[in-house]
């Protein structure tokens, strides 16, 4: 039997070994995966390689089963997409789509399985109020928000309120920065702005440069506080680099500048590493050790915390340590969305209204 | 071998150690409890189940009181789907009939291989009998009670239709009972099995009747859709049967399918083409006899 925390690995890497796998094998893998959320996606790589003809039905079907909840999926999300599109180009602004969005408008291979709720939106931060407005017009509104939520959005994140469509039920989240305001990290959304690229087929839609779409799930990834899409997001990023390593001999080092450039070459570190260390990922060895020479002591402390943390949520990936992992890295995320004179009483507060609305509950039963 | 063959105290110990891994239609699942409720539950509705290799299942079942002060106080259970627990608990009185509506849970959640509906599935020489109804409307009873006079069961809660094929496909499980249905049974077929009783459920008192033996063995034989009726029990009504617009049936179906949101243009298609294969008709009934009579003249 495999190393039960190197399954998914094995599949994302080298399909065709799943020949070997004993039935066991196969409950594990699909359990885990279940749990991250990924039984759709290792679909692709099961199916691409031609190797369906070794792997048993019972097993399969799970992964056809989740699969097939894409197939229309990807053609709602470029609709949608092509209205927001539509929207914005009549206040004379090109749509940058983001994250799972834009990978299915750029029809890359990350896209394929990969189900997502909301789409994420790039625009400039002089605009956003033009923005905000313009999509009321067309039906996209807030949910429903206190006003201390509303404010604390608006003035340290890098994003506003998510909106919904009020008759389609979609979400967006329009943001005008990758981090927020308050994140020691300071990347400028003007360069990332200055090099986005046109989607063929669709009409004032571009996307991320292919380094900046790397660089921000990195980042992504490595801010957040939970983690329940660790291993999906990192499966995204192996299909990334391999996807325009093989495109652009370059891209290795142009990776690498723009990383500096952009002030994320921390995060870069943190995703090839985990990279390595989780999917097998193949990253040259002279990119790793020019990468880690941006991160000082500790990479053995986040070792022990991130191994745990990225891995699914299923008990055949953990040990003892790893809820207490788990909770170190969330208190991190917090430590680096903002410094601790603004984050402290934002907590403070939040725990307060929520002890509030708690007795206001209660009240309501009685 | 099946669980028959298990001594009492080999079930209760499989069930409370390594799991007991049973073979249900096209699945296999493994089933830890160590509740008394869900061994006698599993003992008396799943005797003639297959045992299933303890190396691959489909869906691990969980059903066990929380770990907190709520094992002992006002007992509670919950339900465990592989360590992940979707749902609330719920009064430990109704542990058994949680296994049931977990198992269903975990189908229609994820198998998307099949368009799932809410309907029962009887079959007769080959051909099933699909029938979507409300909750109320006597499916189950018209269900169970043709079941004991010779249908064989597909299914009371779950018609399953596998994408890529034009069959309607069998996973036998014990029918559900609800409050009065539950004596109308015992006086209607004697000799049926009922499972543990649990009462003040969000659906009244349940309790579940055993499969017959016949269905079960031939679980893995499909059928061929050929009727979609609409049942209706109207106290003091004849059994009528009366056709009925496909184009009505196919909204009444795509709004009790349980992933055809999901699946949307597949299951539009799919629908489509069990409509296009069935005969579609509106049965209102009061008396069971009557109902098998008209049932058996089907043609």
């Amino acid at each position: 039997m495999n190393e039960s925390r190197q399954l998914i690995a094995i599949v994302v890497q080298n399909p065709e070994s799943t020949a070997e796998f004993s039935r066991a094998d196969w409950d594990l893998l699909i359990r885990q995966a279940r749990r991250a959320n990924i039984l759709g996606m290792l679909y692709y790589f099961l199916n691409a390689k031609k190797i369906k003809q070794h792997i048993p039905e019972f097993a399969f079907r799970h992964f056809q089963a989740q699969a097939n909840l894409d197939t229309n999926y990807r053609d709602a999300v470029k609709l949608e997409c092509q209205r927001i599109s539509d929207i914005l180009a009549s206040i004379n602004l090109p749509l940058v789509v983001l994250k799972g969005a834009a990978y299915v408008v750029a029809d890359l291979p990350a896209s394929y399985g990969r189900l997502f709720s909301d789409i994420d939106i790039l625009v400039p931060k002089s605009r956003i109020e033009e923005v905000e407005q313009i999509l009321k017009l067309h039906g996209w509104l807030a949910g429903q928000i206190d006003v201390y939520d509303d404010k604390y959005y608006r003035q340290w994140m890098h994003e506003i309120p998510p909106l919904h469509h009020i008759k389609r039920g979609t979400s967006m989240d329009v943001h005008h920065a990758i981090l927020p305001e308050t994140a020691r990290l300071k990347p400028d959304s003007a360069t990332l702005f200055a090099a986005v690229v046109p989607v063929p087929g669709f009409d004032n839609t571009c996307v991320l440069a292919p380094e900046d779409m790397v660089l921000h799930s990195m980042t992504h990834l490595f801010h957040e506080g939970e983690f329940d899409h660790g291993i999906r997001d990192l499966i995204d990023l192996d299909g990334l680099l391999k996807y325009y390593a093989q495109r652009d001999a370059r891209f290795w080092s142009s990776l690498m500048l723009r990383a500096k450039v952009l002030d994320l070459s921390v995060p870069l570190f943190y995703g090839l590493r985990y990279l390595k260390r989780l999917l097998d990922s193949p990253i040259p060895e002279d990119v790793m050790a020019e990468a880690a020479k941006h991160v000082g002591a500790g990479k053995k402390v986040m070792d022990i915390l991130f191994d745990r943390a990225l891995l699914p949520d299923h008990k055949s990936c953990d040990d003892w340590f790893t809820p207490i992992a788990r909770w170190c890295l969330y208190v991190r995320s917090h430590y680096l969305r903002m410094p601790a004179y603004l984050l402290i009483p934002h907590l403070l507060r939040k725990a307060y209204m929520k002890r509030i609305e708690k007795k206001a509950l209660s009240g309501d039963e009685k | 071998m099946k669980v028959a063959d298990l001594s009492k105290s080999e079930l209760t110990r499989r069930l409370k150690k390594q799991g007991l891994f049973i073979l249900v239609g096209p699945f296999s699942i493994k089933i830890l409890s160590s509740m008394s409720i869900v061994v006698d539950g599993i003992a008396a509705l799943y005797s003639d189940y297959s045992l299933a290799n303890d190396d691959y299942a489909d869906y691990h079942i969980e059903i066990n009181p929380p770990r907190s002060v709520r094992r002992w106080y006002r007992p509670q259970v919950d339900f465990y789907f592989d360590g992940y627990r979707p749902f609330k608990p719920l009064p430990q009185d109704q542990a058994f009939a949680l296994f049931e509506w977990s198992f269903n849970w975990c189908i229609a959640t994820s198998c998307h291989t099949y368009l799932i509906l809410h309907a029962a599935v009887i079959e007769k020489n080959g051909r099933a009998v699909i029938m979507p109804a409300p909750p109320g409307s006597g499916k189950s009873t018209l269900t169970a009670g043709l079941v004991s006079k010779g249908w064989r069961l597909f299914s009371d809660e779950l018609a399953m239709f596998p994408l890529g094929s034009d069959d309607v496909c069998a996973l036998p499980r014990p029918v559900s009972l609800k409050n009065a249905s539950i004596d109308i049974m015992r006086a209607y077929a004697p000799g049926s099995v009922l499972g543990p009783v649990a009462y003040d459920t969000s659906k009244g008192t349940v309790a579940h009747m055993k499969v017959p033996v016949e269905s079960v063995k031939r679980a893995l034989e499909p059928a061929t859709p050929s009727w979609v009726i609409f049942p209706k029990y109207q106290a003091g009504h004849e059994a009528t049967l009366t056709a009925m617009e496909p184009a009505q049936a196919f909204m009444h179906l795509a709004e009790n399918a349980f992933n055809y949101q999901v699946l949307r243009q597949i299951a539009f298609e799919k629908l489509g083409g069990v409509i296009d294969q069935c005969q579609v008709y509106q049965f209102t009934y009061h008396n069971l006899d009557d109902a098998l009579e008209i049932f058996d003249g089907l043609d």
